[in-house]
C-alpha cells in the first residue's frame, strides 16, 4: 500500500486560513489502510482545523467526506455531491488523490493533508515499514524476494557494502543490512551463489528519472 | 476577572464508582471540584480522540480521562489505549501551540479513594493556572 502521515498542523493551518469552508475529504483506499487518511483520520482533522481556526479568531466550516478512492476519475466525479459546500477541499489522500483532483477539476482549490512516505506493508499494529521503490525494474527474482532498492540505505545493486554490524545497516542500527538478509535467505535456498552474480550497472530511467512514467494496457483501453 | 474553568472528566465507571456512593453526593462532600464534568464510560479504551478533542470544541478548558491502572484494567488493555489516545491529543495540541497540559490521563484503581478526588483538585487547579482555553472564540 502507500504509505503516508499527516502533516503538522500548522502547516495546515496555514494553507486555509483564508477559506471559510473546506471539504475534509478522505481516501477508503491505502490511507485509511495505514491509518493516515480514512474516514476516522479526516473526522480528527477536521476537529483540529475547527480549533486551531478558532485558536486564530477565525470560523470555519468543515465537512467532512469520503470517496472509494481519489486515484480514479469515476470516483473522483462523486465530489459534485458537496457541490458549493466548500472554498478548497483538503485531501486526506496521498499524493495521487491531491493530483487527480487538481488534474479533473479546474475550479477547485486542493490541499494535501498528509506527507506521501513510501509503498509499504504493515509490520505489526501500528508500524509501517518500507518495502518497494516502485523503480520500475525488478530483481527480486535474483535477491530473494527481498528489494535493495528500497530496503538497503544505499540502494546497492552488489551488496552488501561492507559497513554493516550483526546483521544491522551502518546508517541506521535499527534497520536490518538487507544485503545480510538477501545472503542469509539465498543460503538458505541453497542458491548462495547467486550472490557472486556482478549486477551491471543500472539504467535507472524506468526509475523516474527518465520523468514521469506512465502504463498503457491497450487491451483495455476504449479509445 | 475570576475565571472558572470548564473542564471534562472521562472516567470509566471502575474508577468513577465514588461518583455513584450516597446518591451521587459523596464526591461533592469531599471536595470533588464543580468545575468538573464527569462523564462515565463502559471502559476508557472506547474514547477516541475526536471525543476527546470534540470537548475541546464544546468549550472545555481542560480535559482529563480516569482509567484503570496500567497493569490491571478491568478490559484487560482499554486504559492503555486511552493513554496512547490522550498522548496523541496533547502531541496535536503542541502542533497548534495550546499548552499541553491542557489534557491529562490518570491510572487509579476502582472502589472508593481519596486519589479520585485529587486528581480532579489537582485537574482544576492547573486549568485554572493555565487560563481559558485559546480556542474559545
Amino acid at each position: 500500500m502507500i504509505v503516508a502521515e499527516r502533516k503538522p498542523m500548522a502547516e495546515i493551518i496555514e494553507m486555509v486560513k483564508d477559506c471559510t469552508k473546506v471539504l475534509v475529504l478522505a481516501c477508503r483506499g491505502c490511507v485509511t489502510v495505514c491509518s493516515a487518511g480514512g474516514e476516522r483520520e479526516a473526522a480528527v482533522l477536521a476537529s483540529l482545523i475547527r480549533l486551531g481556526m478558532k485558536k486564530e479568531g477565525k470560523t470555519i466550516q468543515v465537512i467532512e467526506g469520503s470517496l472509494v478512492r481519489q486515484c480514479d476519475k469515476e470516483y473522483i466525479d462523486a465530489i459534485d455531491d458537496w457541490q458549493g459546500q466548500y472554498d478548497a477541499i483538503v485531501s486526506t489522500a496521498c499524493g495521487v488523490g491531491v493530483n487527480f483532483i487538481a488534474n479533473l477539476r479546474q475550479e477547485t482549490m486542493v490541499y494535501p493533508a498528509l506527507n506521501t512516505t513510501f509503498f509499504g506493508g504493515s509490520a505489526e499494529q501500528g508500524i509501517w515499514t518500507e518495502q518497494c521503490a516502485g523503480c520500475g525494474d525488478c530483481v527480486l527474482h535474483l535477491t530473494g524476494g527481498l528489494c535493495p532498492v528500497a530496503r538497503c540505505a544505499k540502494s546497492l545493486m552488489n551488496g552488501p557494502c561492507g559497513g554493516s554490524v550483526a546483521g544491522r545497516c551502518e546508517i541506521n542500527k535499527e534497520t536490518e543490512c538487507i544485503w545480510q538478509s538477501i545472503h542469509d535467505r539465498l543460503g538458505s535456498f541453497d542458491r548462495m551463489s547467486q550472490m557472486a552474480r556482478i549486477a551491471p550497472i543500472r539504467d535507472w530511467s524506468s526509475s523516474g528519472h527518465g520523468g514521469p512514467r506512465k502504463s498503457v494496457r491497450n487491451d483495455l483501453t476504449i479509445a | 476577572m475570576s475565571f472558572e474553568p470548564k473542564i471534562t472528566l472521562f472516567s470509566c465507571h471502575y474508577a468513577s464508582q465514588q461518583s455513584c456512593a450516597e446518591k451521587g453526593t459523596e464526591l461533592q462532600q469531599l471536595g470533588f471540584p464543580a468545575t468538573i464534568t464527569l462523564v462515565r464510560v463502559p471502559c476508557t479504551g472506547k474514547v477516541q480522540v475526536t471525543t476527546l478533542l470534540q470537548a475541546f470544541e464544546d468549550g472545555a478548558d481542560g480535559v482529563y480521562v480516569v482509567g484503570c491502572p496500567v497493569d490491571g484494567c478491568h478490559n484487560v488493555k482499554g486504559s492503555v489505549r486511552a493513554a496512547k489516545r490522550v498522548a496523541a491529543v496533547k502531541k496535536a495540541l503542541g502542533e497548534l501551540d495550546v499548552e499541553q497540559g491542557r489534557i491529562e490521563m490518570v491510572h487509579l484503581p476502582r472502589g472508593l479513594h481519596p486519589e479520585f478526588v485529587a486528581a480532579g483538585v489537582a485537574m482544576d487547579k492547573k486549568i485554572r493556572s493555565l487560563g481559558p482555553s485559546p480556542f474559545h472564540s
